[in-house]
This record gives structure tokens, C-alpha cells and sequence, in this order.
């Protein structure tokens, strides 16, 4: 096959993964989207077996991977779909070292020429450190996303200097490198791109993680847009870097809804001020505040004109997505008009909470974004408040004194009547009081958020 | 008469080209989508399966056919669970009724 029929294909499955990304516009062009790039995929895959050898063993490690790959997108939970981003993030960043490891081994395979260039040099060392990086920080996200590390910052002092001397010492090989074209500076770079990878990871608390896996992503992308600046391969360089910009406009999106700056982030130790606040919760603990029991509750929305939800991830930690399904769809059939109102951190990845409420069932015209909703809260007779806390505080709208000030809410204090579903009066993830808890039009349900809308859903039928 | 243009430089006007593209095309993505794209982000990340084949390619290059062949199933678990998952995902985005 000729050189240019390759190229043209390649250009051809490049257009169609923009495709794909374009068709994510609204749920009805998605799917069609994602064919498309699955069609790409085919094509790009079938071009490059017809110019290469051993397409036996290429085929086999295909299957096996690719085996893999679908079984655990058959089995994984919804919930787990921050894990598995970030385990597919590290494969991204291992493949990438390795792909340049055997374009050092053999420059001729690529068509690089015997020798390597200035510039491969520099293209497969870039390649090479973003790739070790992706590959050891994923893993670390992985294992704080899955509870097997725990999500608890890790810091030492000196770490930002440690991890600058690292920084410093890897291109310093780097250099070496580019000079001797030897193995040995090679390995020790791609040794210490690795430690970086986890020494970066390790101080971001959990919280953070939608912004990390963020980041993760849009490192693989660059890693293998590295590889495609290395092969001289257009089509690696064009979904690269759409993948790359994809994960950090995604990083971008997360860090504003938290009023964080994307460095504050990546630095480190959101957290630490937990302590303080807590104190502070002990003098607050003696204000008062209005409980009612479930029937309270579904009286009060059974007789509304319209309920908005502001579901939060312990909605789905309680697995209740289905039960507040069910007494949405009773509650719309006494012609009560049901929204779910979703903040951009709801979830424990960017659009997590959509996903989940998708697998319920939920109808997607009902989920509205937080932009689009935030006005209708003061026209909304009850809003219902389900395991979210911190994206409900107004405090972040009026005390400047406030950690969290700043942060773009969900204005849920403007709405007539408010109930909050929440097993006890302690405090959220950054550890602060809740000033809506103790509004005169705030009516608290204890409880397991699960029990009591299957309380709720008993008393509306 | 000028030089030809060095590979490099017509890889980096692809690359910021590209980025733009990426830009433009990731801004219009629905939020209510943003795990389907990062799912789908991961197939097409993926893409560095073709980097994988031609480095197991060579009938002749021993541990570079080793090493090529382990990247090879490990993109490939790339391609297919994201793309199979991101499927799954987008199944579950339904109307009212349906």
C-alpha cells in the first residue's frame, strides 16, 4: 500500500474521531458520535496492519487486550467510572514509554533512519516523561479513587523543592541523553518521570480527584501526540492533541466550580483546614433548627406546583438514584412539575452525577446544569436537598470569612421551602456549618437518604 | 529557493491546528455528557495502539517486537473499553417515555 493511500486513510479516521467528539454536543448525536469514532478506530487499526509484519501476534495481543477491555466495560458500576478512567489513563502512559522504548531500540522500524535526529531525540524524550508521568500519577489516582490508597494528602516539607530537584536531575538525563543517545540516561529519566508522577499525585486529597483524572487525561492525550511528533504520524498528533485540550478545558470546568486556581490544586493539601473548622462547628452545634419526618416531606412536595432535587454524591454512596426516580415519576403524576438541579462537582468526576442519574432512568430533559437552573430556585415551591452539602452553602455567596467563598452554588436558600435529607447534623467534605440548615423555611430529614425516599414514596402512594 | 520544511515544523502546524479543533469542538460538548467524553477521550487516546503495531511490526527486532506487542494489548484495552463503555453510558441517556 502506498505511503500516501496510508496517509489519506489515516486523515480519514482523524476527521471521523472529531466527529465523534462533535456528536457529544446533546445525548441524540452521541451514540451516532461514537460510532464514528469506533469506524476510525477500524480503519486506522486495519491500514496499519497492512504495512506491518507479525500480524498473527499483533492480532492476538489485540484480542487479548481487547477482551479485557470489554468485559470490564460490561461489568464496571457507575459509580466506579472515575477508577476506570484513571486505570485506562496509567495503560495510555505505559503504552507510551514502551512505544518509545522501541523506537529507540530500532529507529528504521519507524522510518526514522538509522540514526535519531536532534529533533526525535527531543520528541522521544518529551514523549517518554509525559508518558512515565501519566502512567505512575494515574495509578496513584486510581488507587485514592478506589479507597485502595488512602485519600488523605501526603506531604513532607521540602516536597515542592524535592520534587523541582527531580524535575531538574530528569531533563538534566534528558540532556545526557540527547548528547550520549545511550541507553542508561534514557532508563534513569523515564526512573525519575516516574517517581515524579507519584511524588505529584500523592498530596492531592481526594476531594481534588475530579480535577486530577481531569488532568491525567489530558496527559495521555499529549503523550501520545509526542509519539505521533516522534513516528511522523499526523493522525497520533491530531487525536492527541483533541484528547489533550479535551482533559484540559474538562480540568479548567472542575477548578471553577470549586473556586480553585488550577495550581492551588496541583500543589496540594486541600484539607488541612478541616481541623480548624471542626472546632469552630462545636460552638455552632447549639443553634437551632426544624426536623420533620418523611410524610412531613412528602406532604409538602405531593402539594407543590414544582420540586426541584439537588442530589449529591451521597445519593448515590445510599444507591437511593432509583428510589428517587420512582417518587419523582409519582410526584410528576400528581402533576407536581420534577427537576434535578446539578452541580458541575457533584460527582466524583466531571458529569458523573448525569451518568447516574442516566443509569436510574432519569429522563435527561429533567437534569438541568447548575447555570441554567440557578434563577428558578425563587420561583420553586420545595427543593429537595439529597446528600449535598457544601454546593448548597450559602455562605459561599455572603460570608466573605467563608474557605469556600467564591464558589459558584446551587442557590438553594432563595427557594420557599427547603428539605434536606442527611443521616446527622456533621458537617460536609471541607468541614463547615451550613447556614441553610438553620433557615426558618429549612425542614431537616434524618436518616439513610434511601430509607427515607422509600418513606416518602410509601406515603405519596 | 527556499529548503523544504522540515517534518517538525509541518507536524507542530498539525498539532496547534488540531488543538484549536479540540478547543472549539470540546467547548460544545453538553456538561451532562462529561463522563461519556472522557470515556471516549480514552478509546481515542487509544489511538496509540498504531504506534504500538509498527513498533511489534518488524519481523526481525526481538525485544522491540516484545515491547511493541505488550503496548499493543494494552492500547487495546483502551480502545475497546472505552469505546464499549462510553456505549453503555450513552444508552442509558433517554427521553422521557422511551
Amino acid at each position: 500500500m502506498s505511503a500516501n493511500f496510508v496517509a489519506l486513510t489515516y486523515l480519514t479516521a482523524a476527521v471521523l474521531f472529531i466527529l465523534a467528539l462533535k456528536g457529544l454536543s446533546s445525548p441524540v448525536s452521541a451514540r451516532r458520535g461514537n460510532l464514528f469514532g469506533m469506524t476510525g478506530m477500524g480503519i486506522a487499526v486495519l491500514t496499519t496492519l497492512t504495512i506491518t509484519d507479525n500480524v498473527l501476534y499483533i492480532l492476538l495481543a489485540i484480542t487479548v487486550g481487547g477482551v479485557i477491555g470489554a468485559l470490564v466495560a460490561r461489568r464496571i458500576q457507575m459509580t466506579a467510572m472515575p477508577e476506570l478512567v484513571a486505570a485506562m489513563h496509567s495503560l495510555v502512559g505505559l503504552a507510551a514509554v514502551l512505544i518509545a522504548m522501541a523506537a529507540f531500540n530500532n529507529p528504521v522500524a519507524y522510518g526514522i533512519g538509522e540514526t535519531l535526529h536532534a529533533s526525535n531525540r527531543i520528541e522521544l524524550f518529551i514523549g517518554t516523561f509525559v508518558g512515565a508521568i501519566t502512567f505512575t500519577g494515574s495509578i496513584i489516582a486510581f488507587g485514592k479513587l478506589s479507597g485502595r490508597i488512602s485519600s488523605k494528602p501526603l506531604r513532607f516539607t521540602g516536597q515542592h523543592w524535592f520534587n523541582l530537584l527531580l524535575g531538574v536531575l530528569m531533563i538534566a538525563f534528558g540532556i545526557l541523553f540527547f548528547i550520549t543517545q545511550s541507553w542508561a540516561p534514557f532508563l534513569i529519566m523515564t526512573a525519575i518521570a516516574m517517581l515524579l508522577g507519584v511524588l505529584l499525585i500523592m498530596p492531592i486529597g481526594g476531594a481534588d480527584m475530579p480535577v486530577v483524572v481531569s488532568m491525567l487525561n489530558s496527559y495521555s492525550g499529549w503523550a501520545a501526540a509526542g509519539i505521533g511528533f516522534t513516528l511522523n504520524n499526523n493522525m497520533l498528533i491530531i487525536a492527541g492533541s483533541l484528547v489533550g485540550s479535551s482533559g484540559a478545558i474538562l480540568s479548567y470546568i472542575m477548578c471553577k466550580a470549586m473556586n480553585r486556581s488550577f495550581f492551588n490544586v496541583i500543589l496540594g493539601g486541600f484539607g488541612g483546614g478541616v481541623a480548624d473548622a471542626n472546632a469552630d462547628n462545636e460552638v455552632k452545634a447549639q443553634r437551632t433548627y426544624r426536623s420533620g419526618s418523611a410524610e412531613d416531606a412528602a406532604f409538602l412536595m405531593g402539594n407543590a406546583d414544582g420540586v426541584i432535587i439537588v442530589p449529591g454524591y451521597g445519593l448515590a454512596v445510599a444507591r437511593a438514584q432509583h428510589a428517587i426516580n420512582e417518587m419523582a415519576k409519582l410526584l410528576t403524576e400528581k402533576g407536581v412539575r420534577v427537576r434535578y438541579a446539578i452541580h458541575p462537582v457533584a460527582g466524583r468526576m466531571p458529569g458523573h452525577m448525569n451518568v447516574l442519574l442516566a443509569e436510574a432512568e432519569v429522563p435527561y430533559e429533567q437534569v438541568v446544569e447548575m447555570d441554567e437552573i440557578n434563577n428558578d430556585f425563587a420561583d420553586t415551591d420545595v427543593v429537595l436537598v439529597i446528600g449535598a452539602n457544601d454546593v448548597v452553602n450559602p455562605a459561599a455567596k455572603n460570608d466573605k470569612s467563608s474557605p469556600i467563598y467564591g464558589m459558584p452554588i446551587l442557590e438553594v436558600h432563595k427557594a420557599r421551602t427547603i428539605l434536606v435529607v442527611k443521616r446527622s447534623m456533621a458537617a460536609g467534605y471541607a468541614g463547615l456549618d451550613n447556614d441553610l440548615f438553620y433557615m426558618d423555611k429549612t425542614m431537616m430529614v434524618f436518616g439513610d437518604a434511601k430509607k427515607v425516599v422509600e418513606s416518602v414514596i410509601k406515603a405519596l402512594s | 529557493m527556499v529548503n523544504a520544511v522540515d517534518p517538525v515544523v509541518l507536524n507542530l502546524s498539525v498539532f496547534v491546528l488540531a488543538i484549536f479543533v479540540g478547543y472549539h469542538v470540546v467547548w460544545n460538548v453538553t456538561p451532562a455528557l462529561h463522563t461519556p467524553l472522557m470515556a471516549v477521550t480514552n478509546a481515542i487516546s487509544g489511538i496509540i495502539i498504531v504506534g504500538a503495531m509498527l513498533a511489534a511490526g518488524p519481523a526481525q527486532s526481538g525485544i522491540g517486537t516484545v515491547i511493541g506487542l505488550i503496548a499493543v494489548a494494552l492500547a487495546a484495552v483502551n480502545v475497546f473499553g472505552g469505546f464499549l463503555v462510553t456505549q453503555r453510558m450513552l444508552g442509558m441517556f433517554r427521553k422521557k417515555g422511551q
